[in-house]
């Protein structure tokens, strides 16, 4: 059912039954190492290119995801998700692997949200089990969007680390025999542009869009910010996460210790991650983990999951573009 | 709130660059790699003495080269960059590392269309534009030669 502008709250339940999360090398070594499935020791997944490793991780958490839900592939209607690369190859290439009807899905960062989001939409069109992916890799992101690996260049004090790793959930309209997350409702988020053009500043660009999804996701679903134990953004990092807290102090009140950042939560301080955790694999990694299974255990109750992401490209900020950004909210209650 | 309250709230929240520190130690850093330049220079003086001081120089900078792409290879350079910035930047050693930085990362497309086609994908302008200043300089030296 649709409610205001742009939120949706679902008639049919949505249950986040199973998740899957596998980390790179620096993220294992992070805040939420115990939380994690699996953990891989080297970057390159033993394969040849760091692309292929992408595939690999992809293919090998949508499996783990399977076994652990005991469905076979036949059982899903579909693979939805995407990753941060052109072509969305990682997303695309996983998805021959699997005889499954698949859909490649870009909002850059947040496109776990909008995966979410749409997975929610088929089930409540008959879809039955949908699995949400989606993914980045350190390595991939740098060579698309910077430089070389090798290439000694001194990150500025606004920069944030690409998160290696994939995170997915499986989303079914049965409910399953265990008590466990359902999605209640989501606000697809607009692109918001506030003129910022630094691409090694992305967590300032996304922060206004991260704001402008929260307070319409709030007010058309008319709850305050109190309703939820969380609301926690995708990566914003420790930047965007203290101006996206002093946009909401105007409307909410006093609203820190609520608010929190999946690309804040990832690194330790002395692991020299910038001010935190970026990428399409931030968001999913953190949630299908520490969110999801915390959740299970009953930390956290509702929370307003909200994957942000910054839709440039490498040519667009040379042509001289500014940094446009987006923000879907996902409300996930148990 | 709009865009330019927006881009002041920024600029004040914005992490400054701790410029005390990354001046040091770009100062040190580059300093130490142009010791070590002095150092092969000296060495190839005492250990080849027929060879004149313009020998010496071109042979100090192919060393140099050398060291600088071995340690990018080995995957210390970027480490050495991430706290020296252009103190590892400027030496050649650098310029060696922006060559083969690319050549290691694009080789997985293959040798004609990856390794050799980006190789030169960072030092390109550099070396674009070093060209061009100096026939630039050339040209004005040689006005310069008709009336002097």
């Amino acid at each position: 059912m649709k409610k205001g502008r742009q939120t949706y709250v679902l008639d049919k339940k949505v249950y986040i039954a199973h998740t899957a999360s596998i980390a790179g090398v620096d993220e294992g070594k992070g805040r939420l190492r115990d939380f994690f499935d699996y953990v891989i020791d080297e970057s390159e997944f033993g394969c040849k290119s760091h692309e292929k490793a992408e595939i690999k991780l992809r293919k090998h958490a949508i499996e783990s995801l399977l076994k652990s839900a005991e469905v076979s592939a036949a059982d899903v209607d579909a693979i939805i998700g995407g990753d941060l690369l052109n072509q969305l190859v990682p997303s695309g290439f996983s998805a021959r692997e699997f005889d499954v009807p698949f859909c490649g899905l870009y909002s850059a960062c947040a496109t776990f949200g909008q995966s979410l989001a749409t997975g929610a939409i088929l089930l409540s069109g008959g879809a039955e089990r949908v699995i949400c992916c989606t993914s980045s890799h350190f390595a991939t992101a740098e060579r698309q969007y910077r430089f070389p690996l090798e290439l000694g260049t001194q990150p500025p004090p606004t920069a944030q680390w690409t998160v290696t790793g994939v995170g997915c959930a499986m989303l079914t309209s049965a409910r399953p025999k265990f008590k466990c997350p359902k999605i209640t409702s989501f606000t697809l988020g607009k692109v918001i542009d506030m003129g910022l053009d630094d691409p090694n500043n992305m967590g300032a660009a996304m922060a206004p869009a991260a704001h402008d999804t929260i307070t319409a996701h709030l007010k058309e679903r008319g709850v305050g910010a109190d309703y939820y134990d969380l609301i926690v953004t995708g990566d914003l990092g420790k930047l965007g996460r203290e101006l996206l807290c002093t946009m909401l102090e105007q409307e909410c009140g006093a609203i820190k210790d609520r608010v929190n950042d999946c690309g804040c939560m990832i690194f330790k301080d002395r692991q020299k991650c910038g001010l935190g955790g970026s990428g399409a694999g931030c968001s999913s990694l953190v949630f299908c983990s520490y969110l999801y299974k915390t959740m299970m255990s009953g930390g956290l109750k509702r929370i307003l999951f909200v994957p942000t992401g910054a839709m440039l490209s490498k040519d667009s900020s040379l042509q001289g573009e500014s940094i446009p950004a987006i923000a879907h909210a996902v409300a996930i209650e148990i | 709130m709009d865009k330019k309250e927006y881009g002041e709230l920024v600029k004040q929240a914005t992490p400054k660059t701790k410029e005390g520190k990354t001046l040091l130690l770009a100062f040190a850093i580059g300093g130490i790699i142009c010791m070590a330049g002095q150092g092969v220079s000296d060495a190839l003086t005492a250990l080849i003495p027929s060879f004149d001081e313009k020998t010496i120089s071109a042979l100090t900078g192919v060393v140099m080269i050398f060291i600088g792409s071995l340690l990018t290879g080995l995957g210390v350079y970027d480490k050495l960059g991430y706290y020296a910035g252009a103190g590892s930047v400027l030496p050649i050693t650098g310029f060696a590392n922006s060559i083969v930085s690319p050549a290691i990362e694009y080789n997985k497309e293959g040798i004609v269309f990856g390794l050799m086609a980006k190789m030169f994908s960072i030092a390109g302008p550099v070396i674009v534009s070093g060209v061009s200043a100096s026939v630039a300089i050339g040209i004005v030296y040689y006005i310069i030669g008709l009336f002097a």
